[in-house]
């Protein structure tokens, strides 16, 4: 292999490693909340509110729907706003990161939703405000069910940031696609796969051994 | 002193309107074990999550120390509910904590710097004897284990009260009987008042001063354990006060006859409802009617200075000294059924 081509394998390699874990984390920095809200909110909850929760709810369910390779193309006016272009790793962070939050919300109510009913009680009869109950009782008991929620997310990232390689944002998904589908480079287009799948490996192995650290259920 | 002021509580399911609580009113003095105890639906759960305002009731109050809990801001009810203990039927352990830090969580809630904190939960620890178990979760500690757990995390915050919502439910009768000693221990030892549901006699038996029983929402009777089992005639009392008939010995059972024949011995069940001593009862039988019997059976609980429970008896002297002794029974109003001929 020509070192050349090693280096663009590389690089492709090191920018959607970047671009995977970056918008996973705004992902989650967006979705977290988002999810802990829903959470919250929901019937019979803490903060129960039924028209908040609808809000919410309708809103993600909005940005779900969105097929994501039109999401970065209808999300093209906001980006430039806030990173002043629309192509390369810095744009494509934007519609990651809107793209995964409402997935990661998801996730996270489910999440929370697993943790027994019973220990948010017995925190509310020791006198623990909201917040102590999200940060002491209910995240704790769900982390387990969050780190499989982070390597399912970074997982569809390393797909989606692929999809954003189409329309210049770098990354195998870049390289896959100009010297697989454009140029018809049968190896370099076969070696993006190869990374591809052992990223994706990658990130369930650790999802699984953090998770079964982690569960002492 | 905690008084209980005509609680009431309804649910509604769709159109359903059910009451599960129904203008309960209920003084529990201070260092007191009380004990409410009532069927599966009747309200017992509703009305010991009220107490902490887990449930917020429609109408009444709880009074603590001269407080209505139904009327305080979000920031008083919390200050009142770290001075309530409480424990559950499946324990409520947080499973991410190890024993050590489960029973630390209340004070880190209340922002206790970290040598306090190991003090008093090496100290608590030892109250409930797992001083050994502070480093492992709770997934490896047994259900017994794990109640003890929840009681050291409830006393964490040196509470005045302690709420058991059918904390021996889940636990098998051993268990269940060690449980309760460590709770009536801490009743003594620090003075907590103690308030329990359940729906098992023998727990009330066992540790409470004071009983309140609840049916449909209302409380039926109340009083002391002697009182209430001596005088109520409410039928779920008596209920809970009397066990199925006795089963009989399958050789017992397998001869029995329905009809009396000469030669044959009346086989009677006696209910011992605190009227008559049973040792008094066996006594006039020997000495007054020098009757021979055998004792098939028995089932006695001792309060205090009377007795409770059932007990068979195979009557064996003659046709006369067996038809005088049951007549005696049934002069002296002691229950008895003749269960067959043998």
């Amino acid at each position: 292999m020509p070192d050349t081509t090693l280096s663009l394998l590389l690089k492709g390699l090191g920018e959607t490693v970047f671009m995977t874990f970056v918008s996973g984390f705004f992902g989650f920095a967006l979705g977290l909340p988002a999810g802990i809200f829903l959470y919250l909110t929901r019937k019979g909850q803490l903060l129960e509110h039924v028209l908040y929760n609808r809000i919410l709810s309708v809103t993600i369910n909005i940005f779900r729907s969105i097929p994501f390779i039109i999401l970065i193309v209808w999300m093209i006016p906001f980006t430039r706003i806030l990173v002043g272009t629309s192509i390369g790793m810095a744009a494509a962070l934007v519609p990651l990161s809107i793209g995964a939050a409402p997935f990661i919300a998801r996730l996270v109510e489910n999440s929370l939703l697993e943790v027994p009913g019973g220990l948010v009680e017995t925190a509310r009869a020791m006198g623990a405000t909201p917040v102590q109950i999200v940060t002491k009782v209910l995240l704790p008991e769900a982390l387990p069910s969050l780190i499989n929620a982070a390597a399912i997310t970074l997982i569809a990232l390393v797909g989606y940031s692929a999809m954003g390689g189409a329309v210049g944002a770098g990354g195998l998904g870049q390289i896959g696609y100009q010297y697989g589908y454009v140029g018809y480079d049968a190896f370099i287009m076969n070696s993006v796969l190869v990374l591809l799948v052992a990223l994706v490996f990658a990130i369930q192995a650790t999802g699984d051994r953090l998770s079964r650290k982690f569960n002492h259920r | 002193m905690i008084v209980i002021q005509n609680l009431s509580k309804q649910f509604r399911h769709k159109n359903q309107v059910y009451q599960a609580l129904d203008k309960v009113s209920l003084d529990i003095a201070e260092g007191d074990i009380v004990g409410i105890i009532g069927r599966s639906g009747a309200g017992k759960s509703t009305l010991i999550r009220c107490v902490n305002m887990l449930e917020r009731p429609d109408e009444g109050a709880v009074m603590i120390h001269g407080r209505n809990l139904a009327t305080c801001t979000p920031k008083q009810l919390a200050d009142e509910r770290k001075k309530i203990g409480m424990i559950f039927q499946h324990f409520n352990l947080l499973s991410s904590r190890t024993v050590f830090d489960n029973v630390a969580l209340p004070l880190e809630l209340d922002k206790t710097d970290k040598a306090t904190i190991h003090r008093k939960v090496t100290a608590l620890l030892e109250v409930v004897g797992l001083q050994n178990k502070a480093d492992e979760y709770p997934r490896s500690l047994s259900g017994g284990q794990k109640q003890r757990v929840a009681i050291a995390r409830a006393l964490a915050n040196d509470p005045h009260l302690l709420l058991c919502d059918e904390a021996t439910s889940a636990l098998d009768p051993e268990t269940t009987q060690s449980i309760l000693q460590l709770l009536r221990d801490i009743n003594r030892r620090l003075n907590i008042t103690i308030l329990l549901i359940t729906h098992e006699m023998h727990v009330v038996k066992s540790i409470c001063n004071h009983v309140a029983v609840i049916d449909q929402g209302k409380l039926v009777a109340q009083g002391t354990l002697e009182t209430l089992l001596k005088e109520s005639q409410h039928p779920v009392i008596q209920q809970f006060i009397h066990t199925q008939a006795m089963s009989l010995p399958p050789d017992i059972y397998n001869t029995l006859q329905p009809e009396y024949t000469p030669g044959l011995h009346p086989l009677v069940e006696i209910e011992l409802e605190g009227n008559v001593a049973f040792d008094s009862l066996v006594n006039t039988f020997h000495s007054q009617y020098h009757l021979p019997y055998k004792l098939i059976k028995a089932d006695i609980e001792y309060l205090g200075s009377t007795n409770f429970g059932r007990v068979l008896l195979h009557l064996q002297g003659t046709d006369d000294s067996n038809r005088n002794a049951l007549l005696y029974l049934n002069s002296h109003h002691i229950k008895n059924t003749i269960r067959g001929y043998a």
